[in-house]
């Protein structure tokens, strides 16, 4: 291996191993703040390349049907679960909160073309459409069951990774896209040329984690969510709504998804089934931060990232073979760290 | 009655059904016996022992593709490959288990879907074992002569492989190797605080699930008659996990329903949507899944028990002519039996427990009181080796157990009640206090499929009955553990640890919840206990109940030990006044 290729493989681990960190990061805010192992993250990743790349090759995807679908689904709880006198109320509400924005989502659906919203107008759309999936399916699927096990919501995240690839599937159909670089310029560096495409991830990546510090760090909002992942009774008992809590920590993993799928479009072929395999690799990454530190995950998302490339390098046959065989070593450090058996949760 | 019936039903159908089946139904029954036999895997794994693994798939694809491997490169017949697959699959689950079964609930899962992963990789890139484009040419199993080449043949030998794991699977669980597994389910202290190897059965329960996927992918392989990795793949792992969530994980047949329902799943969902699209039925199973899960967690054949009580599996029967366990030699009176000395125990820069030192003699009862928070019960984890103290000796019937493992006091005749109950709620009241004995016995798993274990069991059952006719509970022993109100789960509690024969009894606040006259029995059992040679050391704060009580009594607060002596002595102690009722500052 010679300078010039280790620089290369260098850049690709980075850029990967910077999309596994924003995949980390939303899968350890959603599981500190709602216990939900958050499987279906990378399907969040999928729907958005690959609407993103539709919107691209001038299709109108149809992202925004499940949205609709998931918020009259939400609504419909809304007004089951209110007080009988308050029903019309919530309706009302409901009607204004959770069902305009999808209602729009389908007006530009149907009366917009692609080529009409231009590429800003594109992004914008996509993060439109895919970010309300992660709250939606809060309040679907997760909300009404936040008292249960890890285990048994990590069986239903599944679950719901199941229906979502199927959904994809149904959506996207089965054809991969990669979008055009949206930053088309390479810069010389170290002997080889940086893309585009390259800066775009890390900088977006960088900014991300930055303004994810300054919203914890800073905001009311990011401390009220560090409380409610710290003790969630303790942080009722102050006056922290759980549910909004968990709600906007959906937002959140949803958003990030969203923007690492726009990002990851432009340097792979994404297909319908690829979000399990993207999520995947940032879990063992927040694993390496035993699913409670950022930094240590990211530094592990950087790690799977570099393995990734130069494994690509030297044995590009069995690359994923040696990416998921890397959790094994991790899990032993895990095990010999962890001092005594750990108290088992049923599933029920 | 009807169990007979519905046996009778099953072993008719396992007749008729490949005599007058057409052959489509046969291949859709054929698939789903194969499915059925991983998730009985799954029942022993998840249902049982509270493990999750979405890798069961992997393990039946390592089965088939080392039967694949060894029947068309060395030239093994099939039924000849199939112990060296079986020989691949453990040797795999043992590695596996033993690297992730020591970590907590949720990384198990999240684990094994990464090497699930690693491992299908392995078999699409392997090019030995045919790629992506999988190997073929695989003879059929020959059978006395026979050559299972038809769904119709298949059927036999997948059913009657299903069928046998059903009934030992059956016996397994209500033996003692079964209820040890069970009881992992109400946390690593219960089990090993009598005795029960948590790791060892964790792994034991791992490969035992790993072997029938092994036997399923076998199968499989004989089955289809030609290998891809696909039917290996991730998804069929979390599918094979959907069929026990959809049947019912804790009981044997739930695996069945589930997969009778899971495989014709398809087939229904393409004659509804009349063949559009045949991707309905990933949505499907997601949604049925998360709806299933959001509402009852017991499955199908769960619903079923609790709708028709006639199917619940018969009470065990106790004969209490049985012959008697051995019992242990109880101490001289008076010889210590418990020495703490100068314990401590920090929490980070927290202390818990500080400088204390007591003895309890045989044939007395000590009460252990104090304030909330005195660190009464972390002295009772100390003492019984949940947790290490940072200082100090602890000596249990002569023998120094400081830093020793868990399951060292149990032993040496320690036995303890929990603070918050463990109960394993769905067993039965005799079934709890038979986790109890599970030192007293010694059969093991092979033992527990093959009822090798009766004379055993009948023995264990007998004392259990003896031990809750002692504390007053004779007449419940069949209910459910959890149908009881918390009072009498306490009392299970203390029958339990007195089915481990102790000579040293170590309660953790028995009285709470107990009624009045349940209190005088109470007393009266623990007076009976201590005259016959057995030390009690109890937590407890119902003082009226502790001062008639106690030979003795041990005051801590804030950790530290405020004062000893006779209950009289005690009570009129100003500084027990101070820290009870608050002194003047």
């Amino acid at each position: 291996m010679n300078p010039t290729i280790a620089a290369l493989l260098i850049q690709d681990g980075l850029t990967s191993g910077a999309i596994y960190a924003l995949i980390a990061l939303a899968l350890l805010i959603v599981f500190t703040i709602t216990r939900v192992i958050l499987v279906p993250q990378g399907q969040f990743v999928t729907f958005s390349a690959l609407t993103f790349g539709l919107l691209q090759s001038g299709v109108m995807p149809l992202t925004a049907v499940p949205v609709a679908v998931m918020a009259v689904i939400a609504s419909g709880l809304d007004v089951a679960t209110a007080p009988p006198r308050q029903r019309w109320r919530t309706l009302g509400d409901a009607a204004w909160r959770q069902l305009a924005w999808p209602l729009l989502l389908l007006g530009v659906t149907f009366y917009a073309t692609p080529a009409g919203l231009g590429t800003a107008g594109q992004i914008l759309f996509t993060l439109a459409v895919v970010i309300p999936l992660g709250p939606l399916m809060y309040r679907v699927v997760f909300a009404p069951m936040a008292d249960a096990s890890i285990l048994l919501l990590l069986i239903v995240a599944v679950a719901v990774d199941v229906a979502m690839g199927g959904l994809g599937l149904l959506l996207f159909g089965s054809d991969g896209v990669r979008t055009a670089p949206l930053l088309a310029v390479s810069i010389p560096f170290a002997g080889i040329r940086i893309h585009g495409a390259v800066l775009l991830v890390l900088g977006t990546g960088a900014l991300a984690m930055l303004a994810l510090l300054l919203f914890f760090g800073r905001t009311l909002s990011g401390k009220a969510l560090r409380a409610t992942a710290y003790n969630a009774l303790g942080a009722r008992l102050v006056g922290i709504r759980v549910r909004r809590a968990g709600q906007l920590a959906f937002i959140l993993a949803a958003a990030l998804g969203a923007v690492s799928g726009i990002l990851v479009s432009s340097i792979m072929t994404v297909y319908f089934d690829s979000g399990f395999i993207i999520g995947l690799k940032g879990f063992i990454a927040a694993i390496i931060g035993g699913l409670a530190s950022y930094p240590l995950a990211v530094g592990g998302a950087l790690a799977i990232g570099m393995i990734e490339a130069f494994s690509a390098f030297y044995n590009s046959t069995f690359q994923d073979v040696i990416v998921f065989s890397a959790l094994v070593p991790i899990l032993v450090v895990r095990s010999l760290l962890s001092p005594a058996l750990a108290e088992e949760e049923p599933v029920e | 009655m009807i169990r007979r019936g519905l046996w009778g039903a099953a072993l008719a159908g396992f007749v008729v059904i490949p005599l007058i089946a057409p052959s489509f139904w046969l291949t859709l029954l054929d698939i789903a016996g194969i499915s059925a036999l991983i998730g009985l895997g799954l029942v022993l794994l998840t249902g049982a022992a509270g493990l999750t693994s979405f890798g069961q798939a992997a393990f039946a694809g390592i089965a088939a593709y080392a039967a694949a491997y060894l029947i068309t490169t060395a030239g093994f017949s099939p039924l000849e490959a199939l112990p060296f697959s079986l020989l691949a699959v453990a040797l795999a689950a043992l590695l596996l288990g033993g690297v992730t079964l020591r970590l907590s609930g949720h990384y198990l899962p999240i684990s094994t879907i990464a090497w699930a992963a690693a491992i299908f990789y392995l078999f699409a890139r392997l090019q030995v074992l045919g790629g992506q484009t999988g190997i073929s040419g695989i003879p059929p199993i020959s059978l006395f002569g026979l050559q299972l080449v038809s769904g119709r043949n298949c059927f036999v030998l997948i059913w009657a492989c299903v069928l046998c794991v059903i009934v030992t699977q059956n016996w397994l669980l209500r033996a003692r190797a079964g209820r040890a597994i069970r009881s992992l389910r109400a946390g690593t202290l219960l089990a090993e605080s009598f005795g029960i190897p948590v790791f060892r059965t964790r792994l034991t329960a791992f490969v035992y699930a790993a072997l029938l996927a092994g036997l399923a992918g076998w199968l499989y392989l004989e089955f289809i008659r030609f290998l891809n990795p696909s039917p290996f793949d991730i998804t069929a792992g979390i599918k094979d996990l959907f069929v026990v969530m959809i049947g019912g994980a804790a009981y044997p047949w739930g695996a069945v329903a589930g997969a009778a329902i899971l495989s014709s799943l398809p087939d229904v969902l393409q004659a509804i949507t009349s063949g559009q699209n045949e991707n309905y039925d990933l949505i499907a199973y997601g949604v049925i899944i998360v709806l299933l899960l959001q509402r009852s967690r017991i499955g199908l054949v769960g619903a079923l028990i609790a709708r028709f009580p006639a199917l619940r599996a018969p009470a065990i029967k106790v004969t209490p002519s049985a012959a008697a366990l051995p019992s242990r030699k109880l101490p001289r009176r008076g010889e210590v039996l418990l020495q703490a000395a100068h314990v401590e125990k920090w929490f980070g820069g927290l202390c818990a427990v500080k400088d204390m030192s007591f003895e309890v003699r045989a044939g007395e009862i000590v009460g252990l009181i104090g304030p909330n928070g005195a660190g009464k019960s972390t002295m009772f984890n100390l003492i019984t080796g949940a947790a290490t103290p940072s200082a100090g000796q602890i000596t249990l019937c002569g023998t120094d157990v400081t830093g020793a493992p868990p399951g060292a006091a149990i032993r040496l005749g320690v036995s303890r009640s929990f603070q918050h109950v463990k109960l394993l709620r769905g067993a039965s009241v005799l079934e709890n206090v038979m986790i109890g004995g599970h030192l007293r016995g010694r059969k093991g798993l092979l033992a527990g499929m093959f009822r090798a274990d009766r004379a055993e069991e009948a023995s264990l059952a007998a004392e259990a009955a003896r031990q809750l006719g002692r504390v007053g509970l004779a007449d419940v022993m069949h209910r459910p553990a959890g149908s009881l109100a918390l009072g009498p789960q306490r009392l299970v509690e203390v029958a339990r640890a007195l089915c481990a024969d102790p000579v040293l009894l170590l309660l953790d606040e028995p009285a709470a919840g107990l009624r009045h006259a349940e209190k005088q029995e109470l007393a009266q059992l623990l007076h009976a206990l201590r005259d016959a040679g057995i030390a009690v050391l109890l937590v407890e704060h119902d003082m009226d109940f502790v001062m008639n009580l106690v030979d003795r009594l041990v005051v801590m607060d804030a950790g530290a030990k405020l004062t000893e002596g006779l209950p009289g002595v005690v009570q009129a102690d100003q500084r027990v006044l101070d820290v009870y009722l608050g002194g003047v500052a």
